[in-house]
């Protein structure tokens, strides 16, 4: 192991982990702004506010100070594992995301694996054993019927996220992620056909589908059925308390994050912007290695806020309707993109 | 788990066992459930999401405010409502006044009238707004519920600068009122008016034409008109139905008839028909209120009457006042006299906003009600809630009960 993979280890922990408590941060503003409300503002450190940006931290403390009560009954084995299953993977999954261009000729990867797409898959459908084990090993009623949905649901909507994810790397001609993302550089976003016009509507199409399963499969309303607050008090993790519920939340916003990266990457060009950042030979600048960063950063952003705005606004599909969404459209329309980007690509020679 | 009884009449024990030898599970839906918004509490068998059986069981917040009114004297039952409903106090003081003055065959000034129909129908739309609002945020929409209670809080905010409390108004007296709006009242409200018109179309814009809403609600819950009049239903809920009933056009009282408005009548008797009732009723109260507003005639807020209201004891207001002035005030305040309804009963309604709200008093001629016996429209629209969700979604019970709207302080009394 080099050095410079420790230091690129270390600089996607601490990003995804302070990317974290900025997003429960920035929900909470934007829900306070769409709601008519001011929001936390009054954490300070030091006499310094900064808009409530320090109340995340404060939550993390309170959590760490919080009694872990472990119910009665309980499989204590799986009741402690699954939390961690919920947060490690979408961690972990991280780590095949490219999140800049390269420094001089260092590819911004923790780990460039030519099949990154696949094993991030095979990681992050891990993750369902978290929600399935906690919703089980509680044994609380309601948690058993949240830990029930999630396991369904997530399944049912990975084969949308599966098919999308196909689609995209058909587009890119490889599951490698660095070169789905510089065939996007070199020829154009995959959200608007990669390169050829002909495919930009399916490419479209397949960029929403992708964000919809990836709603879903983040448990993001408008399909949280597996804690849906209104009908199930909290889900699977109704009996979880302090930082093992602290890990429940955390591996959802650190999977919301890992999901929208994934979406950049995939549709949305990665760290690639026309203007801003572009593709030569040889070493590059580490400002040029930054930019690119900040741009990946930037349009990460931008999707995660989308999620965040969907989240304040829309209501929750009910249990049998999500089914049918996932099922009966999500799937058939993105087999049927995938049929026409693979028909349409042959025909006008990608 | 540990073995014990769940079920008062352990009825819900024959639903367990379901197809091909398989156990249905028994889920303690409340009193404390994020759905129940109070302490409801029901036992619902479910076999997996589908609800079998529901058996609700009452009585988590019962106060005994009936057997307390028989200890208490008239104005002082007032108090008393406005804890029952505490979603529109002010409905439940206006309906229990009315009922007093009913026995008494007292008719209230244009004046006091005209300010209670004003207070009833603002307290309608607080009423109406939190619960399309909790509707709403039952559903998932938590900002709409935001929304709602921004515009609920200027309403309190009138009720406080009339009542002096935001929610204990107790403002009506027998005969009259506590006392009169303040001079910016009619600023106060119109500001509020067009506020709350703006986000009742908000609400409506988000809501009505969201497919994921219509399809949480529509065909959910239903109930037919026929069925809505066997379990006694009243209200929005019964006009969700399609019948139209509503005690302000059937039976008017206050000079109701004097309002131009719609019924809002719904044909469905699902969940989102009930929705759109409560929509439609904001918007004509807002109407009722303006007219109210435009009309208000000036002049004394309470009936001339010395049986209830004490006349002021100066000379300067001969006849009422002076030596017999004096007198009534000695008898008012006087133990064992105050004010005494001839010996006899009365069963009076109003429309409240969760429907017919019924008072039945019984005198027998002291100062104190021999009987006082409430018909709330919780209770009554509760008892439907097992028929509309047998055989639903887990997620349709909690959209049902929402659109009930049942406040368990009314409930349990």
């Amino acid at each position: 192991m080099r050095w410079i993979d420790l230091a690129k280890i270390g600089f996607v922990l601490a990003m995804v982990l302070s990317i974290v408590p900025v997003l429960v941060w920035l929900e909470r503003k934007v829900s306070a702004f769409i709601q008519g409300r001011i929001g936390p503002n009054r954490t300070a450190v030091f006499g310094m506010r900064m808009a409530g940006l320090f109340q995340p931290l404060a939550d993390a403390v309170k959590f760490i100070f919080k009694e872990d009560v472990v119910p009665l009954r309980v499989n204590r084995f799986l009741y402690t594992l699954a939390p961690t299953l919920v947060f490690v993977p979408p961690a972990i999954a991280f780590t095949v995301i490219p999140f800049g261009n390269k420094w001089g000729n260092e590819p911004l990867i923790v780990a460039d694996v030519p099949i990154g797409i696949l094993l991030l898959m095979s990681v992050l459908s891990i993750s369902v054993y978290g929600l399935a084990f906690g919703g089980w090993a509680s044994n609380n009623k309601f948690s058993l019927l949240g830990g029930l949905r999630s396991s369904a649901q997530m399944i049912s909507y990975e084969l949308t996220l599966g098919l999308t994810i196909i689609t995209a790397v058909m587009m890119a001609g490889s599951v490698n992620p660095i070169e789905i993302v510089e065939k996007q550089a070199r020829e154009g976003w995959n959200i608007v056909g990669g390169g050829n016009l002909w495919l930009a509507p399916a490419g479209i199409v397949a960029t929403l589908l992708f964000y919809v399963a990836s709603l879903a499969e983040n448990n993001r309303l408008p399909f949280d059925l597996p804690e849906c607050d209104a009908e199930l008090v909290g889900g699977y993790h109704t009996e979880y308390s302090s930082m093992k519920f602290a890990m429940f939340f955390m591996g959802e916003y650190v999977a919301m994050v890992t999901m929208s990266a994934l979406m950049v990457t995939l549709w949305l060009g990665g760290w690639h912007f026309p203007g801003l950042t572009r593709l030569h030979e040889g070493p590059y600048h580490w400002t040029e290695a930054l930019v690119s960063h900040m741009v990946f950063m930037v349009k990460m952003g931008l999707v995660l806020f989308l999620a965040i705005w969907i989240r304040w606004t829309l209501p929750r599909y009910r249990y049998d309707q999500l089914m049918d969404l996932g099922w009966k459209r999500l799937v058939p329309l993105a087999l049927a993109t995938l049929v026409v980007v693979g028909v349409v690509g042959v025909l006008t020679h990608v | 788990m540990v073995d014990m009884p769940v079920s008062p009449s352990m009825e819900i024990e024959h639903e367990l066992d379901g197809d091909l030898g398989a156990r249905r599970m028994i889920v303690n839906f409340g009193p404390q459930h994020p759905a129940t918004h109070g302490t409801l509490r029901n036992v619902i068998a479910v076999d997996g999401e589908r609800v079998v059986k529901i058996e609700p069981e009452i009585g988590y917040l019962h106060s005994g405010f009936e057997k307390l009114a028989e200890y208490r004297t008239y104005n002082q039952i007032v108090t008393i409502t406005d804890r029952m409903n505490y979603l529109s106090p002010l409905c439940n003081n206006v309906g229990f006044a009315l009922a007093c003055e009913e026995l008494m065959g007292i008719k209230v000034t244009p004046r006091c009238a005209a300010i209670r129909v004003i207070l009833a129908e603002l307290s309608r739309i607080a009423d109406h707004i939190l619960s399309v609002g909790l509707q709403a945020m039952d559903l998932g929409a938590f900002s709409v519920m935001l929304w709602s209670f921004i515009e609920r809080e200027n309403l309190y905010d009138i009720f406080e600068a009339v009542t002096g409390a935001r929610l204990t108004t107790s403002y009506t007296r027998i005969g009259g009122l506590l006392r009169d709006v303040p001079p910016d009242f009619e600023v106060m409200v119109r500001a509020f008016m067009t506020k709350c018109a703006r986000t009742i179309d908000e609400m409506d814009e988000v809501l009505s034409d969201n497919p994921i809403f219509v399809k949480r609600t529509k065909g959910v819950g239903a109930i037919s008109a026929a069925e809505a009049i066997e379990y006694g239903l009243t209200g929005p809920l019964l006009r969700a139905c399609g019948v139209a009933h509503d005690v302000r056009k059937l039976r008017p009282y206050l000079g109701y008839e004097q309002y131009e408005f719609e019924m809002a009548v719904e044909p469905n008797g699902d969940v989102f028909s009930r929705y759109r009732v409560r929509m439609k009723e904001m918007r004509e109260s807002l109407k009722i209120v303006d007219q109210g507003l435009k009309k208000m005639p000036a002049g004394p807020i309470n009936v001339d009457d010395p049986r209830v209201v004490v006349p002021l004891k100066n000379a300067h207001n001969f006849p009422s006042g002076g030596m017999e002035g004096l007198i009534y005030h000695f008898k008012t305040y006087m133990y064992g006299h105050g004010i005494c309804p001839p010996k006899g009963e009365v069963y009076s309604s109003t429309e409240a906003p969760n429907g017919e709200l019924g008072f039945y008093l019984v005198s027998d001629g002291t100062q104190r009600p021999f009987r006082f016996r409430v018909r709330p429209p919780s209770l009554y629209n509760y008892q439907a809630f097992p028929r509309m969700s047998e055989g639903a979604l887990l997620s349709d019970l909690v959209a049902t009960l929402s659109s009930l709207n049942i406040i368990a302080g009314e409930l349990d009394r």
